[in-house]
């Protein structure tokens, strides 16, 4: 039961339009540093379109795929209306101003900081008040999220909460949560400096405060894909979930460990004592654990599908899974890529090995496969399901569908694959200018040039993309039905309260986060000497 | 509500075994990086448990012996740059300066435009002037002959003197179309020696603060200074971001920059 489908849609075509944009300057930034362009003669601009792709993709973009499925699950999973649509369009208001108030600064070259900020470098005050009411909107979906549940199990005591609803919130506590690193950030330490209140700042304590965002939110960014894998896949597939359990376990073990790592991502700066760094190390190794439980579940859940279709012998069954059917094919391109990002990931989590990849571009190279193309592919899955249900119209092109998710995939791996590659061999990320006339580099010359070819198969499949949506936007109408979630094996009739609320997980995550952050943060901000001047940047000062 | 705190007491299974389990990896990881990996670290200061913690954790600590201090064996400067340090010097300042300036003249120019190789001040950013005439008052910069003359100038002296410098007008860029291209080592650095484009900091591409506007300075100048930059006779400037450059320049590079940057309208 869908009701606030404009709502819904606003938020996930101002998503793909963000989307699509950032897209052409991923791939502008690609082609003009590769050796198929001339030096463009000024960094700057290269600085200002990495500014608002990462901006858009990073901040923009999930974040408003996260909102729109999440009032979606709210009607969908408790079956009745959302309370609060009022606020939502508020949120989503909010969203929008957010956006054109951070990207305006960013066009005029205001604000080429790049999306971590990267203090003490510091751009118009605009770009970071941008980025807070972005934040700000999103809260109040988190807000919504936690009123509709709370609702929800007023008026049904003992009732299960549907699983979807159940990691949808976790989704939004965990959002909720790790936005405070960087709000913190932004607030108490860069605008004051962007304002023109200090010249000076703690460049060390602000990356701490960053960290505590950077990693969690990437399990942001990946909540809809996890949601999707348990609610929509096996369902879509003519299946069933292999365990409900699994599944909130899962979300739960995300929620408690996805926070007090991130100090992963400053392994190689001295401000955090090598303890914490042991510690955050350790903890971003059980992160692996939420993701072998999916990866085992879902293969398990897809599995049931492809025996109940006839499936036989002991992988004989692959063949018999629908593989024409578009979730099959994200499903399983998003799996792939998951693993090879996944086994990159290992990597960059080892305290050591990291120094050898450490702000190389085979970092870019694997947030953008586990990112760009793991996570985002499941978005596009999750469009392509709901889109009927949100339109009213059917959405039949179904090899064009095939062809988008394919290209997605195959332009994701020649895009990355020569990426990482030429990390390995030392090419340092953020560099808008390599001289690949120098025989040092004149070997990367070729891999480059592959990606940036992969990247121009991204385009194509992104206009895709774009393309299959508007035409379900007017196709004919159809009635297609209510809307959905898969259902598990052993359906849930009563779970432990544990498996059904969140205080018990909240408190862990909470507490967690204090012991691994408390000190590090504690004794920087003690330290008086630590502060260092600003470096404003930015045309036109 | 009962069933949502109920997973919140002790008594639930749940709680205690979660807890338990998120507080022993904590410990265990805990000893291991605090108490058992520091000590493999060559150093006194890593050794005994209490020591071990307080590096592990990152509290900031004297250096027990001088002998770990690195300290330059010369003369740096003592000028802390932070943006925004010279907006806003009023009339009355410039006005002081002006007058200082009088003795100044001689080589540096009427309104500080040198007809003699000296550098010329007219323009020329006010956190620059003041950080050079510090230097040389310091000996963080040497010079014979401006070094006698800054003995007797007071900080505020040093100040008026920028203010009223900065405010003189500054040499424009001139770069006509019929020089030809801007060499690469301006517009793009050298990039695998290292060397950023002189346009990032000195202007055309970016302005960073205490870098000294070169357009219009005699060539004699530019080369003598990137010399001394190179063999490090000058070693004034702040964390050798300019030695870093120079010392990479060949010696072509070094006349196509000083040319380039020479040039005056006719
Ligand atoms: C006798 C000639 C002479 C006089 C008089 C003189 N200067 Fe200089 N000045 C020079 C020379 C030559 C240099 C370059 C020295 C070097 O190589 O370090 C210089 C360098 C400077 C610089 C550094 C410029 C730069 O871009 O790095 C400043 C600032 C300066 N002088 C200010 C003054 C001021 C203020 C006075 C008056 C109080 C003054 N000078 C008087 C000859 C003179
Ligand atoms: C990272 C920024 C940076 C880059 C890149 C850079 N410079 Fe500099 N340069 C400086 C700073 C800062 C100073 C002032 C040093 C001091 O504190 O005395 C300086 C000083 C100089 C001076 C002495 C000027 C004077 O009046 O004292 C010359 C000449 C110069 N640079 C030339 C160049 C050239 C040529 C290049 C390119 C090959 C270049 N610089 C690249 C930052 C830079
Ligand atoms: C056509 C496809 C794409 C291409 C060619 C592309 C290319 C690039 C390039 C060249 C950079 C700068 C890397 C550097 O300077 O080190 C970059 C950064 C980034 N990209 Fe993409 N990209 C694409 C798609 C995406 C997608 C789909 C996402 C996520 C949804 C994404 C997210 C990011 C982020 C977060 C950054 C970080 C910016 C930073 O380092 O500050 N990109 N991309
Ligand atoms: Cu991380």
């Amino acid at each position: 039961m869908l009701i606030n489908k404009r709502l819904i849609l606003a938020h996930f075509w101002l998503a793909f339009a963000g989307f699509g944009l950032a897209l052409l300057l991923g791939e502008w930034q690609m082609f003009i540093r590769s050796p198929l362009h001339a030096w463009i003669g000024n960094p700057e601009l290269y600085y200002r379109s990495v500014t608002a792709h990462g901006s858009a993709m990073a901040y923009v973009f999930p974040t408003l795929v996260a909102m729109g499925f999440g009032y979606a699950i709210t009607e969908a999973a408790l079956k009745r209306p959302m309370i609060g649509p009022r606020w939502a369009w508020l949120g989503f208001a909010l969203v929008a101003i957010g956006t054109v108030v951070a990207m305006v600064p960013v066009a005029l070259g205001h604000a080429s900081v790049l999306y971590t900020f990267y203090p003490p470098m510091i751009g118009s005050p605009f770009y970071y008040i941008g980025v807070v009411i972005v934040v700000i909107g999103s809260w109040i979906w988190v807000a919504l999220m936690s009123v509709n549940l709370y609702a929800w199990k007023r008026d049904n005591p003992g009732q299960p909460v549907p699983l979807a609803m159940f990691s949808n919130v976790a989704g939004s506590y965990l959002w909720a949560w790790t936005a405070v690193g960087a709000a913190i950030e932004l607030i108490f330490l860069i605008l004051p400096a962007a304002l023109g209140f200090t010249t000076t700042i703690d460049a060390g304590l602000s990356r701490v405060f960053f960290s505590w965002t950077l990693h969690a939110i990437v399990y942001f960014w990946l909540f809809p894909t996890y949601i999707a894998y348990y609610t929509i896949v096996p369902r879509a597939i003519g299946g069933r979930l292999y365990s409900d359990a699994m599944g909130r376990l899962a979300f739960i073990l995300f929620l408690i460990v996805s926070m007090p790592i991130g100090v992963h991502h400053l392994f190689m700066d001295p401000e955090v004592g090598s303890g914490f760094k042991f510690m955050h190390s350790v903890f971003t190794a059980f992160v692996a654990l939420p993701t072998l439980l999916t990866v085992f579940t879902i293969c398990a859940s897809v599995e049931i599908a492809a025996r109940l279709r006839g499936g036989k012998g002991a992988l004989g069954w692959i063949t018999a899974l629908p593989w024409r059917n578009p979730i099959m094919l994200a499903t399983a391109f998003s799996f792939i890529m998951l693993g090879f990002g996944g086994a990159g990931g290992l990597i960059n989590m080892s305290y050591q090995l990291d120094s050898t990849i450490h702000n190389t571009q085979w970092i870019t190279g694997h947030f953008h496969l586990i990112f760009g193309g793991a996570i985002v592919i499941m978005y596009f899955a999750i469009a392509y399901d709901l889109w009927p249900h949100l339109t009213g119209r059917a959405l039949a092109s179904f090899g064009l569908m095939r062809l988008q998710l394919a290209t997605w995939f195959v332009g994701m791996m020649v895009l990355t694959f020569p990426w990482h590659w030429v990390g390995i061999l030392g090419m340092p990320r953020r560099m808008a200018f390599y001289d690949y006339t120098d025989p040092a580099l004149a070997a990367q010359a070729a891999s480059v040039i592959a990606s940036v070819i992969g990247g121009a198969i991204l385009v194509i499949s992104g206009a895709l993309f774009i393309i299959v949506l508007i035409r379900g936007q007017l196709a004919p109408r159809v009635d297609a039905g209510p809307y959905r979630f898969s259902v598990a094996v052993h359906e849930p009739r009563r779970v432990p309260a544990a498996l059904n609320g969140f205080p018990l997980w909240l408190a862990l995550m909470i507490g967690l986060t204090v012991v691994n952050y408390g000190f590090p943060i504690a004794n920087l901000a003690a330290l008086s000497n630590t502060a260092v001047p600003i470096v404003p940047v930015g045309t036109g000062r | 509500m009962s069933d949502e705190t109920a997973a919140l007491s002790p008594r639930d299974k749940w709680f205690r075994a979660s807890v338990a389990i998120t507080a022993g990896i904590a410990i265990v990881a805990a000893a291991v990086g605090f108490i058992w990996l520091p000590p493999f670290q060559a150093g006194a200061r890593f050794q005994g448990v209490w020591n071990a913690i307080c590096q592990a954790a990152g509290l900031a600590q004297p250096a027990p012996t001088a002998a770990e201090v690195v300290t330059a064996g010369y003369k740096t400067t003592g000028v802390v740059f932070t943006p925004g340090m010279f907006q806003g010097a009023g009339a009355e300042s410039v006005g002081r300066g002006a007058t200082l300036a009088l003795r100044c003249t001689m080589c540096h120019g009427a309104r500080g435009m040198s007809q003699a190789n000296s550098p010329n001040l007219a323009g020329q950013y006010a956190a620059v002037v003041y950080k050079e005439l510090r230097d040389y008052k310091s000996g963080a910069r040497t010079s014979a002959i401006m070094q006698p003359l800054v003995v007797g100038l007071s900080d505020q002296d040093m100040r008026d003197l920028a203010a009223y410098y900065d405010y003189l007008p500054r040499p424009p860029a001139y770069h006509p179309a019929s020089a030809g291209p801007p060499p690469e080592i301006v517009v793009s650095g050298a990039t695998m020696r290292n060397i950023p484009p002189c346009a990032a900091c000195h202007g055309g591409l970016d302005n960073k603060t205490g870098s000294p506007w070169l357009d219009g300075q005699p060539a004699p100048y530019i080369k003598a200074q990137l010399e001394a930059f190179k063999n490090g006779t000058r070693r004034n400037d702040i964390s050798e971001q300019m030695r870093n450059v120079a010392r990479n320049m060949t010696p072509d590079e070094i006349d196509a920059a000083a040319r380039y940057y020479s040039s005056q309208p006719p």
